[in-house]
């Protein structure tokens, strides 16, 4: 977790709003504090230098700074650093309810009268923004937090100078925290087995103490070592090698097993609405892509009616775009499937021609070109659990959801009187009728159930790929696979064969690049099906024709 | 409103043709050739409005050769064979002078056969793969010569970089421009461990795996970039899951060249900030021509928010220099237009001036920007001047020794100098 945050405050999405960089992550007094007086003159060189040669003008501020001054670097980083044209004064940009608004530096006031016009931005590009992560790192060393300097410290791991080591070394034995030691230790350790002028024993010494980690770094300069020629070192590097690689690979394989199960997990979402339709009343819907489409596109509109509450519009999403599919649904039912009862073909051919139409029909209002879903605060970044082993909030999240939902259904057919009616007719349309079933109004509510969830799983999607009139055809094939090799009418057989498929893929994709494994996944449905006509879990017994 | 957007919806579904009121009997014709509906209508139909844009402002000017201009569109549909037919249909049906048309490679060379046997004239404003010249066809896109390699020295030069992974999507151009680039790479001593090559198919949108390899090949202590030529929404996935896995564009950057304001203009551009693109044109460049045709743009759209790229600058070349050609030549007339459309000048939108080469390519500047969270690009490197387009790349073996040269005497698109022989390909 501490990771995350570290990644939190460096990386991801710095939004620009003042709220964030009051959290945590900056120092606590800004609004206390102005400018060293020293910093000033740079400062103006800021505005007046082109950007390839801002280089020296950092490094004399880094060398003027202290923590409260670090609030400038990150400005900087963020892209938000602007200076006022008339007076050359920095300013921050931010943006409030889709306003441009500036306010200082150092005492977070915003000015008046100051629009997009009247400023320019001081630009960055990759090596500055290199250096500034650094520098605020070095910034960090100090600071009060330990969270702060433990994460400081990490970032200075790959970018270890003559003067980082230094500043570390002085630092080490005063620190208290137990966890910042021990990456300070690391820290030193590198650089002590990197050092050709002291003996072999004590680098030998911190070798064995590198061994035990799994930093990238410490695998690179392990790596740098074994190219050495003295001896001692470079069998002492391998072996620390062979165990970091041991373990290395174990966490590779669970993260690959998390790629397959997030996998896994989107082709559960998009299949198992079509697992209802398809499955359970035997309608070959080819518009069913159609309505995850809509999900998101439903997503897309919600996050445009709250542009200020991005974070919440998935939990107005979800409902909405289980509504909008549904009803949908409803209209297909109504007007179009129920004439066409027991003819597959013409089925068939009646919903690819409306799965046509709704994606024009979106072409037409949204534009043929994709639409912006951003993604909430929170599904963004990855969850850290070891510098090998990491795994994308999004995904984790989709992951979990998609069982939530598969659960639900489950339970709505199994538990309450609307799923026994929908498996009675399922099973037997005409016995069910003979029992006071009403069919017709039970296949109204079954397509749109089953387009609700499709719509729903539209949601998951839109924070996963491009939200565009295409989204649906992406899955309407993958989709079919599933329901098939799980079994026409099992739900169970439906979750089994997703994570199976997705799993499969993903082991696949390393070794075989991913167009030949999609290939090779498609054979072996193939070659199964000939063999097992039915899927995974054949539906047994009288009602099965 | 809503039964008008659905009788829209419903009109356009069926047709193919987009009908255009008849002018008057003597007017010359511009025919349209770009996809309107299917995959790549998000591209292609910009470059419509383009052609129809700078068709209302030349015939503002009072016309060409005295008589207005008249376009004639027709939607291919993102079918390749449906180009071929469009194409013959424009020709021999409607009679058009010109063609402004194609974006991919593959509905090009659909289209080549036609144009060579109704001696048509068409022009095509997309970056591609080159290995190809044709008496017919002008080429305002880059070739990778203008692209690739501009931007694989930027990175070996100023970041550095000496590990390449290549990513594209599995068709013709991005595995052309690799093994361009992997034979470039190669010639500058870059051993074959340090390149990683990547095919993933059109619209992939599970990029963990393939991200996770790139993390682990990025993460040997060599700095590594990504040289992308994954094309269309692909991208949008691709990125997001970079700044998931937590890689930035300190640790690994990502140089695309198919990424432009267009596809930025429908994506959220926090993750991609500070990836870089290769391009002849931003719409951030700061000149006066441009400031113009962004004006005039955004005003044509109606869309305050409309952006500008690279295609509809290579468009914006291509027909001005028609323009000219045809003044030039007093006539429509094919042979006479492509021989006075060589020497063409005409001044880009980013400064300087493009010339049309004897092999119907362009000399252009190559512009490598970074991405701004606006969606924009921040130019961080040019080249001093132009650069000539080579159609038959010098790193190729099979085009090692071929040029493309269309004037007297050489006149063929696939000379080879060594043999001196003309070998009749295009």
């Amino acid at each position: 977790m501490r990771h995350f945050l570290v990644l939190l405050c460096c990386l991801v999405g710095l939004f620009s709003s003042p709220a964030f960089s009051a959290d945590s992550t900056t120092s606590h007094s800004l609004s206390d504090n102005q400018a060293p007086p020293a910093l000033a003159p740079l400062m103006l060189k800021l505005t007046q230098e082109k950007y390839s040669k801002l280089l020296p003008v950092l490094k004399e501020i880094e060398a003027n700074s202290n923590e409260t001054t670090a609030s400038l670097f990150r400005i900087m980083m963020q892209g938000d650093l602007y200076f006022i044209k008339t007076n050359k004064q920095l300013v921050q940009h931010f943006k409030d309810n889709g306003k441009d608004l500036y306010q200082g530096i150092f005492s977070q006031k915003v000015i008046a009268d100051v629009t997009k016009r009247s400023v320019t931005k001081i630009k960055v590009n990759n090596r500055l923004r290199g250096y500034l992560r650094t520098a605020i790192a070095r910034i960090q060393l100090t600071s009060a937090s330990a969270e702060i300097r433990l994460s400081a410290v990490q970032e200075l791991l790959s970018n270890l100078d003559d003067d980082t080591v230094a500043m570390i070394e002085a630092l080490y034995s005063s620190e208290t925290n137990k966890d910042v030691k021990a990456e300070m230790g690391l820290a030193l350790a590198i650089n002590t087995a990197l050092s050709t002028e002291l003996p072999n024993s004590t680098r030998i010494a911190a070798i064995h103490r590198l061994s035990s980690s799994l930093e990238n770094t410490v695998r690179n300069k392990l790596t740098q070592l074994t190219n050495q020629d003295n001896p001692a070192i470079k069998t002492a590097a391998q072996q620390a090698l062979s165990s970091i690689s041991q373990r290395t690979e174990r966490f590779a394989f669970l993260n690959q097993l998390f790629f397959g199960l997030s996998l896994g997990s989107v082709l559960l979402l998009a299949s198992i609405g079509l697992a209802i339709t398809f499955g359970v009343m035997g309608v070959i819907n080819m518009a069913h892509g159609e309505m995850i489409m809509l999900g998101a596109y439903t997503t897309y509109v919600v996050q445009l009616m709250m542009p200020n509450y991005i974070d919440y519009s998935i939990w107005v999403a979800i409902p909405a775009a289980f509504i909008v599919s549904g009803l949908v649904g409803v209209l297909i039912e109504r007007l179009v499937i129920r004439h066409l009862h027991g003819r597959p073909l013409e089925t068939l051919l009646a919903t690819f021609g409306i799965s046509l139409i709704l994606q024009q029909l979106v072409r037409t209002i949204f534009s043929p070109l994709n639409r912006q879903v951003a993604s909430p605060s929170w599904m963004s970044g990855s969850w850290e659990i070891n510098p090998v082993l990491s795994l994308t909030l999004n995904r984790l999240y989709i992951l979990a959801f998609s069982l939530l939902v598969f659960m639900a259904l489950v339970m709505v057919l199994k538990k309450t009187s609307l799923g026994l009616n929908v498996r009675a007719v399922s099973q037997n349309r005409n016995m069910a009728k003979a029992m006071g079933v009403k069919t017709d109004w039970i296949d109204a509510i079954t397509f749109a159930l089953g387009s609700g969830i499709a719509g729903i799983a539209g949601v998951a999607l839109s924070q996963l790929t491009n939200v565009g009139p295409n989204l649906g055809q992406d899955y309407i094939i993958n989709s079919f696979m599933v329901v098939v090799f799980g079994g026409v009418g099992n739900l169970l057989g439906t979750l089994v064969a997703a994570f199976s498929l997705g799993i499969a893929t993903k082991f696949l994709e390393p070794m075989t690049g991913a167009v030949l494994s999609t290939i090779l996944v498609l054979v072996f449905i193939i070659l199964f099906i000939q063999k097992r006509p039915k899927g995974l879990f054949p539906q047994k017994g009288r009602a099965a024709e | 409103m809503k039964i008008k957007t659905l009788v829209s919806a419903l009109a356009l579904t069926g047709a193919t043709l987009v009908a255009v009121p008849s002018w008057a009997a003597d007017t010359i014709k511009v025919g349209v050739l770009h996809s309107l509906s299917g995959t790549m209508a998000i591209s292609e139909s910009a470059l419509k409005d383009t052609v129809l844009m700078l068709i209302k402002e030349q015939n503002e000017k009072g016309g060409l050769l005295g008589k207005q201009i008249e376009p004639v569109v027709v939607d291919p549909a993102s079918n390749w064979p449906l180009f071929a037919e469009k194409a013959r249909e424009l020709i021999s049906k409607d009679k058009v002078d010109v063609i402004f048309g194609s974006w991919t490679s593959v509905s090009r060379k659909s289209v080549l056969p036609v144009l060579q046997e109704l001696n048509g004239l068409m022009f095509y404003p997309v970056q591609f793969e080159g290995e190809e010249s044709s008496k017919n066809i002008f080429y305002t896109g880059a070739a990778p010569n203008q692209q690739a390699i501009p931007a694989v020295d930027y990175l070996m030069n100023d970041l550095g970089v000496k590990r390449f992974v290549l990513a594209g999507t599995d068709y013709v151009y991005p595995r052309t421009t690799n093994k361009i680039l992997e034979a470039y790479l190669k010639s500058k001593g870059v051993p074959e461990k340090d390149i990683m090559v990547n095919y993933t198919p059109f619209g992939q949108s599970d990029w963990q795996s393939i991200v996770s390899q790139i993390k682990n090949f990025g993460s040997q202590g060599v700095k590594t970039a990504v040289v992308s030529t994954i094309n269309g929404d692909a991208n949008v996935p691709f990125y997001k899951e970079l700044a998931n896995q937590g890689i930035s564009s300190e640790d690994i950057p990502v140089v695309a060249f198919s990424v432009g304001e267009q596809e930025l203009s429908g994506l959220d551009a926090e993750p991609l900030v500070g990836h870089l693109a290769a391009w002849n044109y931003f719409q951030s460049v700061d000149t006066p021509e441009n400031e113009h045709f962004i004006e005039s743009w955004k005003t044509f759209k109606q869309d305050p928010n409309a952006v500008t790229n690279d295609p509809m600058e290579a468009t914006y070349i291509g027909f001005n220099m028609w323009v000219n050609a045809v003044e030039k030549a007093g006539t429509t007339d094919v042979d006479s237009v492509e021989k006075a459309m060589i020497g063409q000048e005409f001044p880009n939108l980013t400064g300087g001036t493009a010339v049309m080469n004897k092999n119907h390519y362009l000399s252009k500047p190559v512009l490598i920007g970074e991405i701004q969270d606006d969606g924009q690009f921040e130019t961080v490197w040019e080249t001093d001047g132009t650069v000539a387009g080579d159609s038959w790349s010098d790193y190729l073996p099979s085009s090692q020794n071929v040029i493309a040269d269309w004037t007297a005497p050489i006149h063929c698109g696939h000379y080879n100098t060594v043999t001196k022989k003309c070998s009749g390909e295009n």
